[in-house]
């Protein structure tokens, strides 16, 4: 578990600066909230089909998703698994039950209730799992979701990550109930408040969360308490709507993965030498990883007009032929890395 | 004039590929039937009313395939608002036919995480107007999730509610929810009009891979005819030839159909021949048929119920326009509802809706 921890970090921070030098053109991290992903992964299992928002990519590696995926889908280039068709960290993976990320907000969290629906219907031995944070939790979806999964009995975690900001709006501005634990009450649905930087803590919560709503077939809400060290995302800077000290305390004295570091130091499980060697290790990994991704073409034309529809239909056709004749007489005004086929 | 066509009959076997000829229905609304079932039949198939029809091939996919499931408000023991869903919940189970809390946006996203992760939705929208409320989830999510998720992950979902102007409903009860989801890119849309292409329709939408949109219609569905008690499906995206001719071609789909044949008949008594096409698809186009059509006539009249502004008649007019400009002698009519929102009041109501009269006008002046 902390080696993934330590490895979610360590890309966060490379892709971060990759962007900042111009060569992905977007990306969001995960800092601060490495315990929240890795731990509940952890305690799910594989079969368990996951509806993400966008800020849970260690769910997705510690599934198995490698590196090199990781890189190929914010490039988007043509071993992008979702063919060069979603922005950056819009990842999915239909081999590994994590569902493509979708940008409006909380749109997931019904999705997952449907999900769950499946499971109960077909019996599996899994449930649905959705993260969301604390903005999400103003949506319409998520009070239709929650109130949906209580009624129906649908074997469901919903793993709100509220770490204090929704880009610039603080909790305080977001809602006035006492978190959201207490929002779960409301529905009928068992909730828990966990300490989400204490990765054993959310490893445990999920673990028996999850027993609970196979089981039981009933819903759980996993409040996990954090903080959004990174800003929101590449397009935003948020000294400019909080203070640098506070973002500096989190970063530093209540980092996750310290934590968890300082825990396994102090039972002689590991030592700095292994700390330098794994992040050596990693960022050379990283760097080769970016590298590789990079020098790949891009998705051809056709992607562009595949899997609108099972089969493509004659408009489609038409348009894709139109558009292959205008790249093809004016290739100087288009990008030379996007093959016509 | 043909005294066959006076009585608006086709002969399906001179059309190849064309379903069975649907008996003319002399009013757009049926009044309510008597009772179908002990009718002695010396004709093949059996009576059914449209909602009936709807219903039946919604049961008969049910009992194929236990992924399919239904979901919507009052669906379950209360049959459905227009009894479509009547049956389901006592034969398959309260969870295969679910009832929902009053959240449209969200059981169409339940709809839509079920079907990604195997199931085969069926989302009743109460009335059409309110899967407005599930606008979200329908273009950002449904349309899209199999294309930006590189083909991973399909949603074999299908929506479906009464729609189109009724009788005094009010304005949000009165909406054309096909001029808005019309441009959403990876759904397919389809509207049916007689008992015959219900079925048919909806067995197809069912089966299909792709998310599929049937629009049915609030005063079709105690439309009468026979249908054929075999199995059968009709195909999701070709246009219905209703009447063969040659001086016009009709583009027409949902209730307006009823209008035009009730208009056919006043032209036909004056000497038109006009070719009448019930569009079904209305996404994509069946522009085969319809170019088809359009060769022979070169005239074009589009009968909607859509509002004037971004309607089915606004993209239908656009796409012959691109694809048969050299073929036309004449600029593509329309006819379609204001834009204005449906009132209330029933004279009011009613001139907002395009009438039978329009249509011969509108034809006898294409025909100058």
């Amino acid at each position: 578990m902390y080696r993934k921890m330590v490895t979610l970090q360590v890309m966060d921070t490379i892709f971060y600066d990759a962007q900042r030098q111009g060569r992905i053109s977007f990306y969001v991290t995960t800092i601060g909230e490495e315990a929240i992903n890795i731990g509940s992964a952890a305690a799910l299992n594989a079969t368990d089909v996951v509806f993400s928002q966008y800020r849970e990519p260690g769910v997705l590696m510690w599934r198995g998703f490698t590196l090199q995926q990781f890189a190929n889908q914010c490039y988007g280039n043509e071993y992008d698994l979702g063919k060069g068709r979603q922005m950056p960290v819009h990842y999915g993976s239909n081999e590994l039950n994590y569902l493509t990320v979708s940008s409006p907000i909380a749109t997931q969290v019904p999705q997952a209730v449907g999900a769950a629906y499946g499971l109960k219907m077909d019996k599996k031995d899994a449930c649905a799992v959705t993260y969301f944070g604390d903005g999400g939790t103003s949506e319409g979806d998520f009070h239709a979701g929650m109130n949906f999964a209580a009624v129906l009995g649908a074997p469901v975690l919903f793993i709100c990550r509220n770490n204090g900001w929704a880009i610039s709006t603080p909790t305080s501005e977001q809602f006035r109930s006492d978190g959201v634990a207490i929002k779960g009450q409301a529905y009928g649905v068992r909730s828990i408040r966990v300490d989400g930087n204490d990765a054993l803590a959310v490893y445990f919560a999920v673990k028996n969360a999850r027993k609970m709503a196979v089981e039981e077939f009933r819903p759980i809400l996993i409040e996990a308490l954090t903080y959004r060290v990174g800003h929101h995302s590449t397009s935003d800077d948020s000294s400019k709507y909080r203070s640098v000290d506070e973002i500096e305390y989190w970063r530093t004295r209540r980092d996750p993965v310290a934590r968890l570091r300082m825990f396994l130091q102090s039972n002689r499980w590991w030592d700095d030498e292994n700390e330098d060697l794994l992040r050596q290790d990693l960022r050379t990994q990283m760097m080769s990883v970016l590298h590789n991704a990079e020098s790949k073409k891009k998705p051809g034309l056709s992607n562009l007009f595949e899997d609108v529809y099972d089969v493509i239909p004659q408009n489609l056709k038409e348009q894709e032929q139109e558009t292959q004749a205008i790249v093809g007489k004016y290739p100087k005004d288009y990008p030379s890395d996007v093959p016509l086929d | 004039m043909r005294a066959a066509a006076e009585k608006g009959h086709t002969s399906a076997a001179s059309l190849p590929g064309i379903p069975r000829a649907s008996k003319l229905i002399t009013s757009a609304v049926a009044a309510k039937s008597e009772a179908t079932t002990s009718s002695p039949s010396t004709k093949p198939g059996h009576e059914v009313l449209l909602f009936e029809a709807l219903q039946e091939g919604l049961e008969e996919e049910m009992e194929k395939d236990p992924r399919v499931c239904v979901m919507g408000e009052d669906v379950g023991h209360y049959g459905g608002s227009y009894k479509v869903t009547k049956g389901l919940a006592e034969k398959f189970g309260d969870l295969r036919v679910l009832d929902t809390p009053i959240a449209e946006n969200s059981f169409t996203g339940m709809a839509i995480g079920a079907a990604m992760t195997g199931l085969r939705p069926i989302v009743e929208g109460m009335n059409m107007g309110f899967l407005l409320l599930a606008y979200n989830q329908i273009s950002n999510n449904c349309g899209m999730l199999h294309y930006t998720s590189g083909g991973q992950f399909t949603i074999p979902i299908v929506i479906r509610g009464p729609g189109g102007v009724g009788r005094q409903l009010g304005a949000e009860h009165s909406q054309r929810l096909e001029s808005y989801f019309q441009s959403v890119p990876g759904l397919q849309m389809v509207a049916c009009s007689t008992p015959y292409n219900a079925k048919g329709l909806m067995k197809a939408a069912i089966r299909s891979e792709n998310p599929v949109i049937l629009y049915e219609h609030v005063l079709l569905y105690n439309l009468k005819e026979r249908i054929p008690d075999e199995d059968y499906t009709c195909c999701l995206e070709k246009a219905e030839l209703v009447r063969p001719g040659k001086d016009v071609t009709i583009l027409t789909y949902s209730r307006m159909r009823h209008h035009v044949l009730q208009a056919a008949k006043t032209l036909i008594n004056n000497g038109y021949d006009p070719e009448i096409i019930d569009i079904i698809s209305l996404k994509p186009f069946d522009l085969y048929t319809i170019g088809n059509s359009i060769k022979k006539t070169h005239r074009v009249l589009i009968v909607e119920e859509c509002m004037r502004t971004g309607g089915i008649g606004a993209s239908l007019r656009s796409s012959i326009i691109d694809n048969f400009w050299d073929y036309l002698d004449a600029p593509i009519m329309c006819l379609s509802s204001q834009d204005v929102p449906t009132p209330y009041a029933g004279p009011l109501e009613d001139a907002t809706v395009v009438q039978p009269p329009q249509i011969v006008k509108a034809v006898e002046q294409l025909c100058q």
